[in-house]
């Protein structure tokens, strides 16, 4: 037992828990911009695995895999524009339209995975970059500063959508639609448009979350990869408190824990499996159980605006 | 006279917001058969297919009754939900953890008379799943957790649960005889079986619960005090909160009430359907059951010809790939599309409802 | 007079043709099966009919939990089929027909049930979950052929006589490997990322912690399992995990493998893979791999059926009946003795003289 908490064992944590974080924190920061201005999108899974795809696809068959990512964050967008259709402009029932979006993103890049590549195969995708004099550093340095570009991208995403959340007008707007459309609205703020637009960016972070997976981290592409992350990075935004460094928390305290329960197993420690497996869930409950801030949750969330309703 | 008129024009207007799914799925399946047709298949020999999987023979209806009855029962837990202003995605879990526990009763008490352990196994069931939706409502009630995440996790938990004990203490010992070690519990003895309504085919009795179910539920949610109560919370808690009315117990309350329906699906199903516990047996019902409830009005009483007409797509949808012979993906992404294009549709029908409101 | 004779002459004429034409003895053959767990040797009446070779378009169904393309299990079998299928003479000969995805137990029982019922003459249910459903459905369709893998109960124990089984000694391969990863390893650490600790997974596992160990008792072998089959992120987690402490060789079982052989590959360590040729995923990485060729099994299914036995055996994929085979990749070296070593072990399986699953 005593030989789980020695430093090789932190920095592989480290590792492996930056890694593992770094999809759930595109896709969970673009989700709380979402939510921000009152949409609920359980639909993430599906555009995360539709990134995933066009990424990997695009990115093996033109060599450029910025092509790929660009191609992903697209695919991705579209998909928002279409879940705006659905559920800001037809007002559906976001819960359920989520989940629409999800099976149809999961059918669709099965299909056309099939169609076109037929077979599981790898590609080189972004190579880890060490960042100089970071990188050097002892024990950190090799564990935190020697990632691909995406896996920064994604911890650098916290304090830019920290700011634009709370230091833009963009962010005030989006704020101001998720707390009182309504009053939003009676000042000039086209509640329907802001809500596109999150909606857009979020599908944008999401196609960037699976192609992290396809073209950086895992490096290829299998059917269904994702298997739950979406729905994780959901449930990371009301962990968070709806503030991307409280999401930033929530990943963080997941894929480590799930690192941790990989090294428990490793050293040979008598518990079974499943109930290592089980742990990160169980934790990260735990730890908003007693976490002392209770953040609110945006008062439009999940309410379709409609003008002139009292 | 008038009044007559008013009431039926009421009766029509109501029907044809409740038919107005029945335009949107064709719409949804006209984009369907452009995949259909991109595939070198024929889409009316597809939806054929499909049209006659579900409703067209004994076989393809009792099928249809078989997968609307989970649905159904999940989907009356989460209108109860819903109602109270919860959001429960942990169908799946509570699925689970209730056919864990019927399971478990059925073999460890297998020698007990079946009019007595039957009803025991399925109130077992329910209260599993009412404790396992039960965590995240106290946990919403007393320290605010949300529960949509509380949900999701408690999910994992489950699925993590179920392989521990079904291939540990709860497998089958005959599987260890054998030494294929399959993740499944014992057959359940006979006694608990729920009796088979059709010959050779397996719908059961637990189509009749879930029915003599929603009722009630209906019946529970209009009729009771406590029904009002939740109904109250969820459509306005603020002023439930200055009416006296308890909303976070009343909160808890409903996710404890859509985990115990979760869980009782989960015991029938083991009981009606498998006559075992094993691995996918939740087949995905937490999620359809949502959508179930959904395409149902959130009213019990819709609920029954939403699983219906839900489940023979399903069934009807898995017929058409054997038929046709297309990847399961393309079944998936014309279930998702579907299920876009009917809750986009009812737009309409609320604009109507409310034009209707406004002008009397 | 003489119509008389002519009429007695055509009816002896008659008699002799009908005679003729009268069914044969019964015919026998041996067939082996599994009484409670040993394998047993019994001779066996053939009922049906026996077909003639006649030019008939032979008719396979598959129902599979995963996907086709899933470089595993389900991939495995399909390839299998196509292998056969173009032995036999291409698609005009024999029709495959598959249903993918089927996790769900109940809609996989609907899959069965369809294809045995559109006629096709042998049903695979490639999911040892499938079990029950197949002891509901062969009963119904006598003559159906089916099989069911991975397991070696046939349910002749339940008077079923349709019912093939087959499964894969995975552990002879595990052990293979292990010896191959005990001698090429470099640091002395094993990796072994697990997908559930159950079924043919666990089979390899232990065959391969039970090689490395044979051969050198102080290496370390270190195992994670990750709770699913298809966790492809936590694999790569997994694969990380064990090459920070110090693992230099890696194997695991089930599709999501593919998430740690691209940590293998980044991290310039070596990949043993089971089920699968999984060579082309990363062919600076994979050394060699346990290939399940189900070609022999099918092809015995096949001809057994058309020799009119529909059930009742049970196979088994081993070293000795050629079911599974170590391929290496020719383009990483493993130097001459290695391999002697390898065929060693091979050859020790093969005959008897060492037991994979041995507790050491």
């Amino acid at each position: 037992m005593g030989d789980l908490f020695t430093l090789p064992v932190l920095i592989g944590i480290l590792y492996s828990g930056i890694r593992l974080a770094t999809p759930y924190l595109y896709a969970a920061i673009g989700e709380t911009f979402v939510q921000r201005s009152g949409v609920l999108n359980l639909g993430v899974e599906g555009m995360m695995l539709m990134g995933a795809y066009v990424g990997f696809l695009v990115g093996m068959k033109t060599g450029n895999l910025w092509l790929g990512l660009g191609a992903a964050a697209l695919t991705g967008l579209l998909m928002g524009v279409f879940m705006a259709v659905i559920s800001v402009t037809l007002q559906a029932q976001q819960g359920i339209s989520g989940i629409g979006l999800h099976l149809f993103g999961l059918g669709l890049s099965s299909l056309l995975f099939k169609m076109t590549l037929g077979g599981v195969e790898s590609i080189r995708g972004f190579a880890p970059i060490k960042i100089p004099l970071l990188g050097d550093l002892p024990i950190i340095g090799e564990a935190m500063f020697n990632h691909s570009l995406l896996v920064y991208g994604a911890f650098l995403l916290v304090p830019v959508s920290n700011f634009i959340l709370n230091r833009t007008t963009f962010g005030l707007k989006v704020r101001a639609v998720g707390q009182n459309p309504q009053a939003a609205d009676s000042v000039g703020v086209n509640v329907t448009w802001i809500r596109y637009i999150t909606l857009m960016i979020g599908g944008a972070l999401s196609g960037i979350a699976g192609a992290s997976l396809s073209i950086a981290l895992i490096n290829l592409f299998q059917e269904n990869m994702t298997n739950g992350m979406g729905f994780i990075a959901v449930a990371l935004v009301y962990f968070g408190g709806w503030r991307p460094y409280g999401v930033l928390v929530g990943a963080l305290i997941f894929s480590f824990v799930n690192a941790f329960q990989l090294w428990i197993q490793v050293k040979g420690i008598n518990l079974p499996s499943d109930i290592a497996v089980m742990l990160p869930y169980i934790l990260t409950i735990v730890a908003l159980a007693f976490s002392v801030q209770r953040a609110k949750q945006p008062t439009a969330l999940t309410k379709p605006f409609e003008r002139g309703e009292a | 006279m008038t009044r007559d008129k008013t009431e039926i024009r009421q009766v029509l207007n109501r029907t044809f917001e409740a038919l107005l799914p029945l335009v949107a799925v064709p719409l949804a399946l006209l984009i369907g058969a452009v995949m259909l047709m991109v595939l070198k298949v024929n889409p009316l020999t597809a939806y054929g297919a499909l049209i006659k999987g579900a409703f067209g023979d004994v076989s393809g209806l009792t099928q249809t009754l078989v997968k609307a009855t989970p649905l159904l029962l999940v989907g009356l837990g989460v209108t109860i939900a819903f109602r109270g202003g919860v959001t429960n995605i942990g169908g799946e879990g509570q699925i689970i953890v209730g056919a864990l526990a019927a399971t478990a009763v059925a073999i460890g008490f297998q020698h007990a008379p079946g009019v007595v352990l039957l009803p025991a196994c399925l109130l077992v069931g329910a209260l599993a799943g009412a404790a396992w939706g039960g965590v995240p409502g106290i946990l919403k009630a007393r320290l605010g957790v949300n529960e949509i995440l509380s949900t999701i996790m408690m999910n994992a938990i489950a699925v993590q649960l179920s392989n521990y004990l079904l291939r540990g203490p709860m497998i089958d010992p005959a599987e260890i005889e054998a030494g294929t070690r399959i993740a499944q519990s014992a057959l359940l003895p006979r006694s608990v079986w729920l009796v088979r309504l059709v010959p050779r085919t397996l719908l059961h009795g637990g189509a009749i619960l879930a029915v003599v179910l929603a009722v009630l539920v209906y019946i529970f949610l209009w009729r009771t005090t406590i029904g009002y109560r939740i109904r109250a919370v969820g459509e306005n808690p603020e002023a439930s909160r200055y009416a006296g009315i308890p909303v976070p117990f009343y909160q808890a309350l409903s996710l404890i009430l859509g985990g115990a329906f979760a869980g009782l699906a989960g015991a029938v199903e083991v009981l009606g359907v498998q006559h075992r516990m094993l691995e996918g047996l939740s087949g995905g019902y937490g999620f359809s059951g949502i959508v179930a409830a959904l395409f149902g009005k959130l009213h019990p009483l819709g609920s029954i010809p939403a699983s219906v007409l839900f489940g023979g797509l399903l069934v009807g949808a898995d017929k058409m790939q054997r038929a046709v012979q297309v990847p399961s993906a393309l079944i998936d992404t014309m279930l998702g599309l579907v299920v876009l294009f009917v809750v986009g549709s009812e737009i309409w029908g609320r604009s109507r409802a409310r034009r209707r409101e406004t002008h009397g | 007079m003489k119509s008389k004779f002519v009429w007695i002459g055509l009816v002896l004429m008659l008699a002799a043709v009908f005679s003729a034409c009268a069914p044969a003895a019964p015919q026998t053959v041996e067939v082996t099966r599994i009484v409670e767990g040993t394998p047993v040797v019994q001779v066996v009446e053939v009922t049906a009919a026996p077909v003639k070779e006649e030019a008939k378009v032979f008719r396979v169904a598959i129902v599979m939990p995963s996907s086709i393309t899933d470089a595993a299990f389900s991939q495995s079998m399909y390839e299998g089929l196509k292998v056969i299928q173009a032995e036999m003479g291409g698609e005009s000969m024999m029709e495959i027909a598959y249903s993918e995805g089927m996790f769900n137990v109940p809609d996989a029982a609907a899959a069965l049930r369809d294809y045995a019922s559109q006629g096709y003459d042998l049903v695979i249910a490639h999911g040892s979950q499938y079990g029950t459903s197949l002891q509901q459905v062969a009963p119904d369709f006598p003559e159906t052929s089916f099989a069911w893998g991975t397991s070696l109960d046939t349910f002749q124990k339940d008077g079923i006589e349709n019912v093939f089984a087959y499964q894969a000694e995975a552990q002879e391969g595990g052990y293979v490997l292990g010896v191959l990863a005990a001698l090429m390893s470099q640091s002395g650490v094993l990796g072994v990322c697990g997908p559930v600790e159950a079924g043919d997974a666990k089979l390899y596992v232990d065959g391969f912690k039970a090689g490395a160990l044979a051969t050198k008792p102080d290496v370390k072998v270190a195992v994670t399992y990750t709770g699913s089959f298809s966790d492809v992120s936590l694999m790569a987690a997994a694969a990380e995990t064990h090459m920070a402490a110090g693992a230099d060789f890696l194997t695991g079982s089930s599709q999501s493998v593919v998430g740690a052989i691209g940590v293998a590959k980044d991290k310039k360590g070596y990949w043993l893979g089971t089920q699968w040729d999984q060579t082309s995923l990363a062919p600076e990485a994979v050394m060699a791999s346990q290939v399940y060729d189900w070609t022999g099994v099918i092809k015995d299914m096949i001809e057994s059926r058309q020799a009119g036995v529909l059930g009742g055996k049970a196979y088994t994929l081993t070293f000795k009946n050629g079911g599974l085979v170590i391929k290496y990749n020719d383009k990483i070296e493993v130097p001459a003795d290695v391999k002697a070593a390898v065929d060693a072990a091979i050859d020790g399986i093969q005959k008897g003289e060492i037991d994979p699953l041995a507790v050491q």
